[in-house]
């Protein structure tokens, strides 16, 4: 053994390496890591010994073959001539377009619904109770089904929305008819929505696999520009306010810069819509979104919404009373509380757990399988796997891809919370 | 406390009201927390309120800056009427100051700026002249140098006497202070003893809880005994402790003084 | 000083009076509660509003509930005929006809007794975990679980002889908790094997050959601690329980049963189903991810790289996959890591994988209770001289666990209701297994409210006692600490 170097020769006993404490630590650590190590190399050699058993190998190269399988979502080109690898992206993006339209909703709701059920209004409070302990206790998965069979169930089919000749002799409408001023269709296949598009558009360049549409390149440049010269409004303000104590007011020019520019941008590319007709039998243009996707949606944001409700009900209650009491003292009025005093240190408390909520909703679109959305777990771990019978390889690829999003997220989790950690003794 | 070293060359009452309260009556629900309260205070007076705790005397100087509402009666400040109306509640909190027991400084900003602030937001003074303000202030509470750490770094003691630094920074005439001493360890209650002595030198006008019975001796013109939410007695420190006429009164100052 | 003076004594004191009317009553909390400002006036109109439509949706529906039917369509008619063509009414005949299910599974009828009674068994094995020797509570909850045990056996049509099995049971347990309530941990430490004996059936000398398993660790440790240590003597003594378990098991189990033969009808894994598959992998993977968990915890915790390395990296690798994921490993890659031809049962192998789930979450659980403990309980326990162990289970887990109670209840909340994602590796969770099998029963086909707020309402009601539970018990932890 390595330690035994280390040691002085003369008093050295074998008894040593348990009872004494310079060896102790090392004695033990050297016992778990060959016990691991053991264990290890006794799950490996099953596993060599049943794929042989088998005749099956690991191997990933079934990535670059053919799918032949088509995905009705796909935000990359995508069709069942590509391959595997392909797929398991088309998942991937569909996953995480999932947790991030999740997160936002979710967010919203649970603010909303955790600053109302502190409100002092009685009913809004007792409401946002119900709401909150409502969706906190029954599984995620009954909400996601109810929403998926409600939404396929209770819609009117597509033939409801034909005016067949035997309506039009009576002189009444179609059964079912577009909401929102005639712009979307609901039915049991799916919701058909308006499709944006521009009639200048700037056109776009493709390398390789993927096409760089310039368009969008050209929004995101200006909200990003805008938003720089907003921050630098808001800092010019408060160097105002520094020089002469009096804060401009700069709230509409704020809405002007964020505003205006992106709205020329858009009537320069002529922004249009495409909105669903329908045909003779079926809805031509715009976009369709299947079922899956919208009870998906709702269910996550409904349910993490509940979850992120509490949470911000808890950072509120954990900004003692004497914080608001003694800016009230001061001479500040309710709304700079809140802006100065409170938010700031609730937010410390806040993000956290909210960031493991935005973890926990990650993980759970996973349960898209309940609804077959084709998110990374529907196309790596479901159709790849069963089509390839690479069992391990795909899982293999799924945990450890799932694994990097958790990961980065609670990296940034930690960062953000050492970062704004309150300084104590 | 060293009564001799009391210079009260600038301590002078004078006949202009600062507060006056009249049949003053508060509930919690259907409790009754303070009972016809009637009171006045004049400019340059130093007064102590005493009594055993859930006596309503917290929630009564509570009243004079509106933490709390009161339901029938009468609080004027400084002129103005305590109402619903949020110019007249604005005007009495930035000429008002008040220490908590609990010091409730904000701990994410660092001791300048909790003291620089109300000032900048409500006072709409420029920043560095705040700043200034703020050092002069620190340097009285005999802090300055720890202006740039975070509340959560010093200790009870010197984070009271940044919280009283925090309320003279919005230069008030009447400051409140609600059992500045009682969450402290003994060694520094003299420290916020000394600041809050040396502003009463200095001509403020201060309403004072506390049990520091020294105190109210050296420092004050007038002592206030509640009990039950109601004034019980109140007279100059020396007639009160000395020659204490009600029986409640006697109680307390044997409970608080005798051993 | 002489400015001013006010003497004042008062000579009688002032009685309460009742606040002015304005300040008090309906009237009061209405304006306080609903209208205080116009914002807050804005908000109770459009509560009430929501309030209002939601009734108006949901009462006629309730209101008109069918209870006797047997389809879809009868039901309907039914509706149309007592209140009128259009109007909306629920279906609950289904619930009637197939609540067992939804409970049960495909568990044989005649056989509802023994999960029930297991059931009720786990109550009477928690009561001395939850109060540690305590005879009156004890018998309180004893006294409870036998009056719900015995009406509930009733309720399901038990034969005779069974009901006086389980009362004679739970008689004796009341009468160990009167004259010993300190004996009753032992019950808790046998469950396990009861439990399962009830619930798979079999031959009952299984479970007691394989209980005889830890009475042989207990024997080996017994005999070594004095000489090689806590660590060593427990590992030889799980070394020898193991191949008790490996080579003596089965042989003594078939030899005894040869002779006496003793046990109940076998029941099959894939006849288990609903809310009873719910609680046995939800029970069986938080008791044993308790051990697992506070081993983490505490490697969490150690000095020592290696161990904190392996512990921290297993945590965060569960952590950081989707349970689903750990459930497609049960039923589709374990049979990869097992020596080949192993080949057991679909819910044990999931039971393994979930308990490897939460245990990671249990640990970060137990990892906040030891962080919440003071530095000086870690630092007396040292200067009382006693070891790491002794310090751990004497002095540091005691209270660590103690303060981690709510948040190990809320990991088995969340926990029970991830159970229902057993579903997608084709067991007969209650949710969408059982719903799925009786929406696709001919008589019940194109109903989906009355089931599914079925088994959220049951879902509901467990997981939020639960929560008012652990919150009652976090607020007395509160007022135990100060």
């Amino acid at each position: 053994m390595a330690m035994a170097a280390d040691a002085p020769k003369d008093g050295f006993r074998l008894s040593m390496l348990i009872y004494d404490t310079r060896f102790r630590a090392m004695t033990i650590q050297v016992v778990v890591l060959i016990l691991v190590l053991l264990g290890v190399a006794w799950l490996l050699n099953n596993t060599i010994v049943n794929l042989a058993a088998k005749d099956k190998d690991i191997n990933f190269s079934f990535l670059w073959s053919r799918t032949g399988y088509d995905i009705g979502q796909a935000l990359i080109p995508y069709t069942n001539d590509s391959n595997h690898f392909r797929a398991a992206m088309v998942g991937l993006i569909n996953t995480l377009v999932l947790a991030l339209f999740g997160c936002i909703f979710a967010t919203i709701l649970g603010v909303f619904a955790g600053v109302l059920r502190l409100s002092n209004n009685w009913i809004v409070g007792r409401l946002m109770t119900v709401y909150v302990e409502m969706f906190r206790n029954v599984p995620l998965l009954l909400w996601i089904i109810l929403f998926y069979v409600i939404l396929s169930e209770l819609l009117p089919s597509t033939a409801d929305f034909r005016a067949s000749a035997a309506l039009i002799a009576d002189g009444k409408p179609p059964l079912a008819s577009m909401s929102f001023g005639g712009t979307v269709a609901l039915t049991n296949q799916g919701t058909n929505v308006p499709a944006p598009y521009f009639t200048h558009g700037l056109g776009s360049y493709a390398v390789g696999d993927f096409s760089i549409n310039f368009n969008f390149l050209a929004i995101l440049a200006v909200v990003v520009v805008s938003f720089l010269v907003n921050r630098r409004l808001v800092r010019n303000a408060r160097a105002v306010q520094e020089e002469t104590g009096v804060r401009p007011v700069t709230w509409w020019k704020s809405l002007a810069i964020l505003i205006l520019p992106i709205a020329i941008l858009l009537a320069a590319l002529g922004l249009a819509f495409d909105i669903p007709v329908f045909g003779k039998f079926n809805f031509a243009g715009g976009i369709s979104i299947a079922h899956a996707f919208t009870a998906m949606l709702i269910a996550l944001s409904l349910y993490t919404g509940a979850f992120i409700a509490e949470v911000v009900r808890a950072g509120i209650i954990a900004i003692s009373r004497g914080q608001s009491e003694a800016a009230f003292a001061l001479g500040l009025r309710p709304g700079r509380t809140m802006s100065l005093i409170i938010l700031p240190q609730a937010l410390r408390v806040i993000i956290p757990p909210l960031i493991s909520q935005y973890l926990n909703l990650t993980k759970n679109t996973s349960l898209g399988i309940a609804v077959s959305y084709l998110d990374l777990r529907g196309t790596l771990g479901g159709i790849t796997l069963n089509q390839t019978g690479r069992e391990l390889e795909c899982m293999l690829l799924m945990m450890a891809i799932y694994l990097t999003i958790s990961l980065i997220i609670s990296s940034v989790m930690n960062a953000f919370n050492n970062s704004v950690r309150l300084k104590e003794r | 406390m060293a009564e001799a070293a009391l210079d009260t060359s600038k301590m002078k009452i004078s006949d202009e009201v600062a507060i006056s309260i009249v049949a003053m009556n508060k509930w919690y629900g259907t409790f009754h927390v303070l009972r016809d309260i009637d009171m006045t205070v004049n400019r340059g007076e130093r007064i102590v309120i005493c009594g055993p705790s859930g006596s309503g005397k917290s929630t009564l100087i509570r009243c004079i800056n509106r933490l709390e509402e009161h339901q029938a009666g009468q609080i004027v400040v400084d002129g103005t009427e305590l109402t619903s109306d949020l110019k007249n509640i604005d005007k009495v909190r930035s000429e008002v100051g008040m220490v908590f027991q609990h010091f409730n400084l904000f701990p994410h900003l660092t001791i300048l700026e909790n003291c620089t602030l109300a000032p900048i937001w409500v006072r709409k003074i420029p920043k560095r002249e705040a700043e200034e303000t703020a050092m002069h202030f620190l340097r009285k509470v005999k802090i300055p140098e720890q202006a740039n750490k975070y509340p959560g770094q010093l200790s009870g003691g010197q984070q009271q006497r940044v919280a009283i630094a925090r309320s003279l920074c919005m230069k008030p005439r009447i400051m409140l202070f609600d059992e500045p001493t009682s969450a402290l360890d003994p060694e520094m209650i003299k420290e916020v003893l000394d600041t809050m002595i040396e502003l009463a030198q200095e001509g403020m006008t201060m309403i004072c809880v506390t049990h520091e019975m020294g105190f109210a001796q050296a420092v004050a013109n007038r002592v206030i005994f509640m009990d039950q939410g109601q004034i019980v007695e109140q007279n100059e420190p020396k007639e009160f402790f000395n020659n204490p006429k009600s029986d409640r009164t006697k109680l307390f100052l044997s409970q608080i003084l005798g051993h | 000083m002489t400015a001013m003076q006010e003497t004042f004594v008062r000579s009688e004191m002032l009685g309460p009076s009742a606040p002015p009317i304005s300040e008090r009553g309906a009237v009061k909390w209405a304006r306080s509660n609903l209208f205080s400002s116009p914002l807050n006036t804005i908000l109770t109109l459009l509560g009430i509003t929501a309030l209002f439509l939601l009734l108006q949706g949901l009462l006629p529906w309730l209101l008109n509930g069918v209870w006797n039917a047997n389809s879809l369509a009868e039901c309907r008619a039914i509706v149309a005929a007592n209140a009128g063509e259009g109007a909306t009414g629920a279906c609950w005949a289904m619930i009637r006809e197939r609540w067992h299910q939804f409970l049960f599974g495909f568990y044989p009828s005649a056989e509802y007794w023994r999960p029930v009674l297991a059931f009720a068994l786990l109550f009477a094995a928690l009561a001395p975990v939850l109060y540690a020797g305590i005879r009156r509570n004890i018998l309180m909850m004893l006294g409870a679980v036998t009056v719900c045990l015995l009406a509930a056996l009733i309720g399901l049509g038990t034969t005779a002889p069974h009901l006086i099995q389980a009362t004679v049971l739970m008689a004796v347990l009341i009468a160990v908790a009167v004259w010993q309530p300190k004996k009753l941990i032992l019950f808790t430490l046998l469950y396990p094997a009861i439990a399962f004996f009830l619930l798979w059936g079999g031959s009952v000398w299984s479970p007691v050959v394989a209980m005889l398993g830890f009475g042989v660790l207990a024997l080996v440790y017994r005999f070594l601690v004095g000489r090689l240590g806590v660590v060593v003597a427990t590992g030889l003594g799980f070394v020898a329980a193991c191949l008790w378990w490996m080579f003596a098991q089965t042989p003594l189990a078939a030899e005894i049963n040869a002779v006496l033969p003793l046990g109940l009808t076998p029941i099959d894994s894939d006849q288990f189903g609903g809310f009873l598959l719910a609680f046995v992998i939800g029970v069986t993977a938080i008791s044993a991810s308790l051990p697992i968990g506070i081993l983490l915890a505490l490697g969490r915790q150690s000095d020592m790289f290696l161990i904190k390395t392996l512990s921290v990296g297993f945590i965060e690798f569960i952590r950081g996959v989707p349970l689903i994921t750990m459930l497609f490993t049960a039923s589709l890659l374990l049979q990869y890591f097992l020596p080949p031809n192993t080949n057991f049962d679909l819910i044990l192998r999931v039971i393994i994988l979930v308990t490897l789930f939460a245990s990671a979450y249990i640990a970060e659980v137990i990892r906040g209770g030891l962080a919440a403990l003071p530095r000086g309980q870690y630092e007396a326990a040292d200067g009382l001289g006693l070891d790491y162990w002794q310090a751990q289970r004497l002095i540091i887990m005691p209270q660590a666990l103690k303060i981690a109670i709510p948040g190990i209840v809320s990991s088995f909340i969340g926990l029970f209701k991830d159970t229902t994602l057993v579903a997608f590796v084709g067991l007969l969770d209650p949710l969408k297994g059982v719903t799925q099998v009786v929406r696709a029963d001919i008589n019940w086909k194109g109903i989906y409210w009355e089931p599914y707020i079925f088994v959220g309402l049951i879902f509901f009601i467990i997981c939020f006692g639960m929560s008012r539970y652990s919150m009652y018990l976090e607020r007395k932890l509160k007022t135990d600490h100060r």
